[in-house]
Formats: structure tokens, C-alpha cells, sequence
């Protein structure tokens, strides 16, 4: 069980946090080009995970250890990126599957190998059998006697490049989240882009309530927070570019960089 | 039938033709003429090739030292002698089959099987093999086997032509009465050597055994070789299952002895129809434990196709290194899960067997502005081996990549171009049109100035090339929230990633 550091989203969870070992379904709102939502929340996930378990697993875990198995069809990862997300990228290992049938393989095998922290599948559909086979091999890797507190877990991170027609299968997956992209708000003004905000709809969840959250994420700090309500963000003329602030900024503090009109 | 010059030849006869009095080397009409109903195809010099090489392959199942030999004169018609013909390096392999006339006559055996007719020689020496089997069988006597250090004698009796040399030379040696490779003995090098070239007087010493020769054998052979000969061709895969289990517990216990762990093995299977399978697969990390090599041997089993059955599997280490003694089994901790990897390269080596080799990658970072240049992917594991790098140390790496925060999660493959409308020249657009979506753009941070790389000549895929104008890049955010990262080159739009 990892704590996602909120507690109005802990406090929904069955035990507090996210279960560890355990197949969780991330999805977007749309389809495509709700992808970066999906992938945010998922690294978000992530670094809450690893700060769960800091080289958890067994005692004689070297640096190699606790390692995130990423299979994905096209590949487009950054790894860059992922420095930025409170991420290591060389603990990730990328591998590129032709189908989804091989996603689905590799992260089944990747869930036999208690080694790894997650295992990440960008999948275009999961349906039920493909889903409990997740979640089975998921909770195994828990092992027997061993508790919740080790595990490997595994997200699916749909992927859709068509809209779904028909009605979406149910689920085994022990959650399935869906995120929404929400505009951002900063507080140097209001044309810079802030921390990325998401609504996140806990759609289903064995031993939870269903529950809809609007929250923020915090990559320096690694925790998501309530977001506030949104201020009336009509667009006029004179709103197009930041009012002064009303103090003046500390020394040495970064305010953004805008290109000279 | 070969076309020499605008003359056509005959590049190879039957034997029928051959009792008809015709010869490698006559002109067509002249064979024409001496057998009015002659059947002639055109000579395919590739295929020749192929099948030599083929045959050559199927050889190493006598030894791993066998190479093609392609005997051909100058003008690239069949040498004097008969055509072309396989050099195998049996030292050390004839017990295995009862011997050394065993071997010759099984192989004989197996080729006439084939449909070739065959003729073998064994002899210290590539020369005198060569000279023997040429000129010294017969059809009733195809296999002959000069004893160790009586190549002089036995090549005595036969024509300089037995020495592979050029026709011209062969004629010349002839009109100076030097009929047979004795009357050779007697004359120094320093009297051959200008008469004849340097060539022949090699020649004759590589036959002799004075001078060495190698051979270089198709492939590097494996420095550990394991080998199932089956009673009886095997089809049925599960019998092949119990084959390769057998091969792999045999080469580990050597591999073992030495000290070393396979990187790379390779399964050859020999059909009855004489031709191969082979099967490779790399570990990621040296391994001889029988198990798993075992298991990511199953991945590919299913790919060998037996034919009409196998009769020999050979199994070799083509790649080792050095791996420190360690127990085995105790590292096998409860066996719960199963037939599931232990450990993270074992999960890499199998992902990589059935995915296909190099499907299991890990970013690297590498030093470049370029985003697309800005990390690299190497194969999962290597970073255990590369020296002088402990594996904590790499981590601290990523702390140097520019600007992560400003990169986006997602990189295209290659940008996108995107229809998109800016307020003013050098602001970020107000709006965009990506994949027939419309974006209102309502936050943007930028720009961010990128050139490429003038030091390198090779601009990445899709990338920023040197020639190319610079890119402006925008990060924004759009009316519902989602994040993009765009650019402007040369006055148009492209999008380029997508942030959480």
C-alpha cells in the first residue's frame, strides 16, 4: 500500500493508500490526445510508489533492484522527462512489444519478477480475461506471508487510438482510474503554465467507494494536493498577459521567462 | 553450358556426356558435333556457389573446421581436376565416427543419399587431400586415406595438374617433360621458382607439408560444442525438448569446469535432407545455468522445423565470458511462482527471446541539447558489464539533462505539423490544429531557442538538422488543460510532445 500523500484520496482507498500488487487501469477521458493526462498520472503514481518503498524487496537489494518495466507498441517515452517527474529514468526499462497480445505477455511476465517495483503496459484494450490474468499474476507476487507491503504493481495505461464504440468491458482490475486534464492556475500570473491538474474519477475500486477528486500535482514536492476552485478564467484583451504581482519577487527567484515584445 | 567470352562452353558434364567423349571446357559446337543429341542448360555460377555453401554447412556436422572451396581457373570455368569441393579439418573428430576411412565412407555414403557423387580423400596435408581426391579415386574406389607423413610417396604418381595449378602452367610443366609430381622432387626452388612462379613452387611445398596451410572454416567455430546424434531422426518436438535439455546440462557442466557462462548460444540442426536449422539466442548477462537457458530456449523450439526428422543437434557457446563460481540452486529462493524469472536480467533474456533481441531496452543518458538526441537506449543489461561504471553512479546522470521539466513525457516520433494562428509574429499561437482537433491555446511559456548541432553531420531522424532553421519552442496549455509542445521553424508549426 502506497499513501498518495492526500487525504481525502487516502481516506477513499481500501487501506489508506494505493495497494501494491495489484492490477490498477488508467484511462483517459477521450481518446488519444488525453494521452499526456493519463501518462502524468501514471509517472505521478509512480513516484508516489517509490517513495513508499525506498529499495524495498529484499535486504540484499543493490541499485539494480526495484526497477520499472515499461511496455509500450510505439515507444515515445521521454526518459528525459522523467528526471523531471521525480523520476530515475535508469530505473526504467523500456520494451517494445509489436501487439497488444505482447504487452500483455511481457507484463505478465514482468509480474513473476518480484524484483521489479511496477510494471507499466500502454495497452489499446484489456479485457476481462486479459485483466484477471493481471491481477492474479499481480497478487501473486505478493507471495505468501509477505503482506501488502511487497508486491509488484502493475498499471494498464490505456491507449486508445479510436474512440470506443461499444460499451467498455468490465473490468478485473483492482481500480480503474480515469483523469481528465484540468486548466492550471499559477500564481506569477495567469498565462504561465502552473503545476498540471488533473480530475481524477476513481471509477471503481474493490473495498472503495467510487469518488471524484480535483487535484494538483506537485512534482518538486511529490504529492498531489486539492486543487482549488477554478477563478473565472474569461479571456479579455487586457488578461492576455500577467498583472504585476503584488510582492515583488525574493532575490535569485525565478518568475518564468517570456520573450521580449 | 557457360558463356566464356561470347564462346560457349561446357561448364559441366553427366556421366553419360563424359563417356561420349565430351570434357569441362569444350566448346559447344565441338560437343554438338561429337553428340548430336545433347541437352545443355545454362550455367548458374550463384547457385553453384549456394549449394557449395550449403553442403559445406551440412560438413560441420563432421567437424566444425569446414570450409568451401571453390576451384576455379583463371578464366572462372572448373579448374583442371573436377569442379569445386569442401576442405573439412577432421583432427580429432574421426573417432567419433570408427575412424578415419569410417568417416570418409559414411560420409561418401550420406552424399550419394544426397544425389552427388562424391569423392574423399584424407591426408595430412590441404594439398595432398586435395591432389588425392581428385586424381587418385575412382568410382570403385571413392575414399582414400594417405597415411600420416606418406604424402610424398602417394603423391608421387600423380600429374603436376594435382597440384592446383593454373592450366598454363600444368601445359608448360608438360612440354618440359615433367609428367608426374616426382619428377618435381628433384629440382630446387631456385630452378622452379623462375620457370613457373612462385605459386607452384608453394604449391608443392603445402602438399608436401613443408609449408602450413590453413583453413578458414565458414564460421568461427564455438569453443564449447555439444552433440546429440539420434538412433533414429527425431521430429517429435517433445523429443527435441529432451534433446536440448541434455545438450544445454552437458555444455553448463563444461562451461562450469572452465569457469565461464554463455552470452550467446547457438543450436544447429541437422535434417535428414541434408539441410539446417539454426537457432540463436543471447543472454544478457553470462549465464550456465541449465534452467533458464532452458526456458528461453522454449520461446524458440517451436520455430525449428524438423522436416523429415533431425539426426544431429549440435549446441555451442559462440559467445562466453568469465563467470565467477556461484551456487546455483540456494539462489533459488521458494518456489512458488512458478516457472517466473527470479531475477531482472533472467526477465531481460526472456523478454528478449521472444520479443525479438534488443526489445528490452534502457534509456542512457547522452550529452546533447537536441531532445531527440538528449538520451540513448542500450540494451538492458549492458550497463552491468561496461567497465570501470559502478551501476549506482550512473543514476546521478540524469540530474544533467537540460530542462526536464520543460520536456515533454511523450516525444513524437517526428514532429507533426500543425495548423496554428499567432497573435503576433513572435508569440505562441492562439490556436492549434493537431490530428483534426482544434486546441485554444490559453497559457504558453516560450520561447526556447534550439539549433542544431552544426558540429555533427548527421541530424536525427525527423530532427533538427544544421541546415535547417531554428526552432522556437512553446510549451502550452490548451482550453481544457492538456499540455503540448510546439514549434515554429521557418514560419510553420509543428507539435513535437505532450506533457502530464
Amino acid at each position: 500500500m502506497a499513501p498518495l500523500g492526500l487525504a481525502a484520496l487516502d481516506a477513499a482507498l481500501p487501506g489508506g493508500g494505493l495497494p501494491l500488487g495489484a492490477l490498477h487501469e488508467i484511462e483517459g477521458e477521450r481518446a488519444e490526445w488525453d494521452d499526456g493526462v493519463t501518462l502524468g498520472f501514471c509517472l505521478a503514481l509512480l513516484a508516489r510508489l517509490a517513495l513508499a518503498r525506498p529499495d524495498r524487496a529484499a535486504p540484499d537489494a543493490g541499485p539494480q533492484e526495484s526497477k520499472v518495466l515499461w511496455v509500450s507498441r510505439q515507444g515515445d517515452l521521454y526518459p528525459p522527462a522523467l528526471a523531471g517527474q521525480g523520476l530515475d529514468p535508469g530505473r526504467f526499462l523500456l520494451v517494445r512489444a509489436k501487439s497488444d497480445a505482447e504487452v500483455l505477455w511481457a507484463m505478465e511476465e514482468g509480474l513473476r519478477c518480484r524484483r521489479l517495483a511496477a510494471v507499466v503496459g500502454e495497452v489499446e484494450g484489456l479485457d476481462r480475461t486479459a485483466g484477471r490474468r493481471l491481477q492474479l499474476a499481480a497478487e501473486a507476487s505478493r507471495g505468501a506471508g509477505r503482506g501488502e507491503s511487497v508486491g509488484v504493481t502493475a498499471f494498464a495505461l490505456h491507449r486508445r487510438f479510436r474512440p470506443l464504440c461499444q460499451g467498455r468491458a468490465a473490468s478485473a482490475a483492482l481500480s480503474r482510474w480515469r483523469v481528465t486534464a484540468a486548466q492550471s492556475q499559477d500564481d506569477l500570473g495567469e498565462t504561465f503554465i502552473g503545476r498540471p491538474r488533473w480530475r481524477l474519477d476513481l471509477l471503481r475500486c474493490r473495498g472503495a467507494a467510487p469518488g471524484s477528486w480535483q487535484v494538483e500535482w506537485d512534482d518538486a514536492a511529490c504529492g498531489f494536493s486539492l486543487a482549488p476552485p477554478l477563478r473565472d478564467r474569461s479571456l479579455g484583451p487586457s488578461k492576455r498577459f500577467g498583472q504585476p504581482r503584488a510582492t515583488a519577487p525574493e532575490a535569485g527567484e525565478l518568475i518564468g521567462f517570456r520573450h521580449a515584445v | 553450358m557457360s558463356d566464356q567470352g561470347g564462346r560457349l562452353v561446357l561448364a559441366a558434364v553427366n556421366a553419360v556426356a563424359e563417356d561420349g567423349g565430351l570434357a569441362p571446357g569444350l566448346p559447344l559446337a565441338e560437343a554438338r558435333a561429337l553428340l548430336p543429341g545433347l541437352v545443355t542448360v545454362p550455367h548458374e555460377a550463384e547457385t553453384d556457389t549456394r549449394a557449395l555453401a550449403s553442403l559445406a554447412a551440412w560438413c560441420a556436422r563432421y567437424t566444425p573446421w569446414a570450409a568451401p572451396d571453390e576451384h576455379r581457373d583463371d578464366s572462372g570455368g572448373p579448374g583442371s581436376g573436377g569442379g569445386a569441393g569442401v576442405l573439412l579439418d577432421v583432427s580429432g573428430c574421426c573417432h567419433l565416427f570408427g575412424g578415419e576411412r569410417a568417416l570418409l565412407e559414411d560420409m561418401q555414403a550420406r552424399l550419394a543419399g544426397f544425389g552427388y557423387t562424391a569423392r574423399a580423400a584424407m591426408a595430412d596435408t590441404i594439398g595432398a587431400a586435395w591432389a588425392m581426391a581428385r586424381f587418385a579415386t575412382s568410382a570403385a574406389h571413392p575414399c582414400v586415406v594417405v597415411m600420416a607423413g606418406q604424402q610424398r610417396a602417394a603423391l608421387a604418381p600423380l600429374p603436376p595438374a594435382a597440384l592446383r595449378l593454373c592450366p598454363a602452367t600444368v601445359e608448360l610443366m608438360d612440354r618440359l617433360g615433367l609428367r608426374r609430381i616426382e619428377d618435381l622432387y628433384p629440382l630446387a626452388p631456385a630452378v622452379l621458382t623462375p620457370r613457373f612462379g612462385a605459386l607452384a613452387v608453394r604449391r608443392l611445398a603445402q602438399a608436401l607439408g613443408t609449408e602450413a596451410e590453413a583453413l578458414s572454416p565458414r564460421a568461427a567455430p564455438a569453443a564449447w560444442l555439444t552433440r546429440q546424434i539420434f538412433a533414429e531422426p527425431a521430429s517429435d518436438p517433445d523429443d527435441l525438448g529432451r534433446a536440448v535439455t541434455l545438450l544445454l546440462e552437458h555444455l553448463c557442466r563444461e562451461l562450469a569446469r572452465a569457469g565461464r557462462g554463455a552470452r550467446q548460444l547457438e543450436l544447429t540442426a541437422y535434417r535428414v535432407d541434408g539441410s539446417l536449422q539454426r537457432l540463436t539466442l543471447g543472454a544478457s548477462r553470462p549465464s550456465r545455468d541449465a534452467r533458464h537457458l532452458r526456458r528461453l530456449f522454449t520461446e524458440k523450439l517451436p520455430r525449428l522445423d524438423p522436416g523429415f526428422g533431425i539426426e544431429v543437434m549440435t549446441l555451442g557457446a559462440t559467445l562466453t565470458a568469465t563467470l565467477a563460481a556461484q551456487q546455483m540452486e540456494l539462489r533459488r529462493e521458494d518456489g512458488a511462482a512458478g516457472e517466473g524469472a527470479k531475477d531482472i536480467p533472467e526477465l531481460v533474456d526472456r523478454l528478449d527471446s521472444r520479443l525479438g533481441r534488443g526489445a528490452v531496452r534502457a534509456p542512457r543518458l547522452a550529452e546533447s541539447h537536441l531532445p531527440e538526441r538528449a538520451f540513448a537506449l542500450a540494451p538492458a543489461g549492458a550497463d552491468d558489464q561496461a567497465p570501470g561504471k559502478t551501476p549506482g553512479k550512473a543514476n546521478d546522470d540524469w540530474q544533467r539533462t537540460p530542462h526536464p521539466k520543460l520536456r515533454p513525457l511523450r516525444l513524437l516520433p517526428r514532429p507533426e505539423p500543425v495548423e496554428a494562428l499567432s497573435l503576433l509574429p513572435d508569440y505562441p499561437p492562439a490556436q492549434f490544429r493537431w490530428r483534426r482537433v482544434l486546441h485554444q491555446v490559453v497559457r504558453a511559456e516560450g520561447p526556447e531557442r534550439l539549433l542544431g548541432e552544426w558540429w555533427r553531420g548527421d541530424p536525427p531522424p525527423g530532427g533538427l538538422g544544421e541546415s535547417e532553421a531554428p526552432r522556437d519552442y512553446f510549451r502550452v496549455e490548451d482550453a481544457d488543460g492538456r499540455r503540448y509542445w510546439l514549434y515554429r521553424a521557418a514560419g510553420d508549426w509543428y507539435l513535437q510532445g505532450v506533457f502530464g
